[in-house]
């Protein structure tokens, strides 16, 4: 004979286990999928900031001239923000981009130098230290916050000074102007069929790294470490490694990234890039990647990445004083976070 | 129960310090069966899955599964074995879907040069995982995110991808806690099937109406050694509280 049953818990008149069959998800749903949620929004705003711009300034605004010219301002911020996505993912946050990135066009400009020379050796030279500087600098961040658990944002405050630090060191604060002709004349400003090569670039990471986060096991490991770490431990998922990898591919972009900053600038812009890492965070965010992990996607940090680039060159058009650009970003920045703690505060209930 | 035991744990000590979690706990649970494992706080049930699931270590004793003595380094050995764990916080990934969930630390690659290339065969993953949830009577899309499933979805959830990985034993620690009425008779149906496929089941709960409930067998502790067992049918609440305060039982069952 079993005991009283007695009611457990509580008395909330749940649903409990609703029937939900559903046909597998269509072709159309896929597509709905890839522009889901935050990044179809963002995309509307995206067409209606060019139509309206377009609409103003039809002479100016929508030349092709102008769009590459858009493309090629938001080209390098992609790179980095491809591997600030991954990061955020994570839960985490690289501050040190914008000092890697000028340290690691500083050792491919050495580099490059101490070989000497003009030929496709030597700019692959420069390719391989700018990007393995990169990556030590990745590494680095990525021990430091998953080994010795320090807070990212501590972690890559400091590699952000260092670098940049070690960068003026380096070139006792000068620039290194001696640059590969070859180098400024193919990726910093050649084109293929009419499209800067340096966009060429980013699209082929972009695209890489857009299949690489939604069909590859790194990608799967990268949204479950952000969604709940213990979760990943529980099943045996070495969660230290997989961070410090994604870390490291953070750096390894930040080292391309000032390879190509290298290539359009034919100079190391010591003091020209401040300011990349807010704006990537800031692209990444608005397009809809959670601060707090889990959730978001490469389409979205595209789109992120490229309004503000597009609102900044449509004032430009406009004559309007392109500090409007800062002031614009910064509230969409604040909206946009605000909107995912809504979000996540109604999914908890 | 007259073979050998699936899991047989004989003499089981643990002590952290100067505090003995377990001295000399036996414990085993049969293929096709519930068994309940009850006590007061600090009796020693926590360590006792712990030890069996693989994340902690035994200081002395043996465990033995289908008669071979095991000796686990790891959650990833008990696993190897066929014990699968549900802990109380479910362990589950709220932005992932069903059927990453199930999957997690396991996934599927695709053939070829594309799975050699780390790509997920997502297909079949959530194919299997359908198949999984059919078997198992539970109705939850494999493509459904965790976090828009309601409490009683997440513990199916839960249980559904041990059922699926466990060839041997599933243990729960506290399965329906924070469940409402309705979804704790879900979870429970759900563990009766399980049982019914011939896994053995292994049940912390403080909840005593309703261990007697569901379990088929209940093993006592108290104070880290086990005081006697019974009969699910042959006890009531008193039995039990009685045998977890005193360590005696009104009724002793073999």
């Amino acid at each position: 004979m079993s005991g009283p049953s007695e009611p457990f818990g509580g008395l909330e008149p749940t649903t409990g286990l609703r029937s939900e069959e559903r046909s597998v998800a269509s072709t159309l749903g896929r597509l709905r999928n890839i522009f889901r949620g935050q990044s179809a929004a963002l995309f509307v705003v995206l067409v209606v900031l060019a139509v309206f711009f377009s609409a103003l300034r039809p002479d100016a605004f929508p030349k092709i001239a102008n769009v590459m010219n858009m493309a090629t301002n938001a080209s390098i911020l992609i790179v980095l923000a491809v591997g600030s996505t991954f990061v955020i993912l994570t839960g985490g946050i690289d501050l040190s981009i914008n000092g890697v990135l000028v340290f690691s066009g500083v050792i491919a400009a050495m580099s490059m130098a101490a070989v000497g020379g003009d030929n496709p050796g030597v700019l692959l030279v420069g390719l391989v230290c700018g990007v393995g500087a990169g990556m030590v600098w990745g590494g680095m961040n990525g021990f430091l916050v998953a080994k010795a658990r320090i807070p990212a944002l501590i972690v890559t405050l400091g590699t952000m000074g260092m670098s940049l630090g070690l960068a003026l060191l380096f070139t006792r604060g000068v620039d290194i102007s001696d640059v590969p002709d070859s180098l400024v004349l193919t990726v910093g400003s050649g084109r293929m069929a009419g499209i800067p090569i340096l966009v060429i670039i980013t699209a082929v990471v972009f695209i890489i790294g857009t299949l690489v986060l939604r069909f590859t096991r790194f990608g799967r490991y990268t949204y479950a470490v952000g969604s709940s770490p213990e979760a990943c431990r529980r099943v045996s998922i070495d969660v230290t490694a997989h961070l410090i990898k994604v870390y490291m591919l953070a750096g390894m972009l930040s080292g391309l990234a000032g390879y190509l900053s290298l290539a359009r600038f034919a100079t190391t812009t010591l003091s020209g890039h401040l300011t990349d890492n807010l704006q990537v965070i800031a692209g990444v965010v608005i397009g809809g990647t959670s601060l707090f992990g889990g959730s978001g996607g490469m389409m979205g940090t595209l789109i992120g990445v490229i309004i503000p680039v597009m609102l900044l060159d449509g004032f430009v058009v406009l004559g309007l004083p392109p500090f409007w650009q800062q002031i614009a970003v910064g509230a969409v920045l604040i909206g946009a976070v605000y909107f995912d703690q809504l979000r996540r505060e109604l999914r908890s209930r | 129960m007259s073979d050998t035991p699936l899991i047989d744990a004989r003499g089981i000590v643990r002590h952290f310090g100067h505090v003995q979690a377990l001295q000399g706990a036996d414990f085993s649970v049969g293929r096709g069966e519930i068994v309940g494992l009850v006590g007061d706080n600090g009796a020693g049930k926590s360590t006792l899955i712990r030890i069996l699931s693989g994340t902690d270590r035994p200081d002395d004793g043996a465990i033995f599964v289908n008669g071979q003595e095991v000796h686990f380094g790891g959650p990833q050995d008990a696993r190897a074995v066929g014990i699968e764990t549900v802990y109380q916080d479910l362990a589950l990934a709220p932005d992932l879907d069903a059927a990453a969930n199930v999957f997690l630390g396991r996934e599927l690659l695709k053939p070829g040069l594309l799975g050699r290339l780390g790509v997920l065969d997502n297909s079949r993953m959530v194919q299997q995982t359908g198949e999984a949830m059919v078997r198992l009577g539970v109705t939850i899309r494999p493509s459904a995110e965790v976090f828009t499933l309601s409490g009683g979805q997440r513990q199916s959830a839960a249980v559904a991808r041990a059922a699926m990985w466990a060839t041997s034993a599933i243990l729960m620690d506290e399965p329906t806690a924070n469940l409402g009425v309705k979804q704790t008779k879900g979870v429970l149906d759900l563990i009766r099937r399980v049982r019914d496929a011939g896994t053995a089941v292994v049940i912390i709960s403080h909840n005593l109406p309703q261990i007697l409930e569901i379990t088929d067998r209940i093993v006592i502790l108290r104070l880290g050694r086990s005081v006697g067992q019974v009969a699910a049918s042959a006890a009531c609440v008193d039995d039990l509280i009685r045998a977890m305060m005193s360590g005696v039982l009104r009724r002793q069952a073999t």
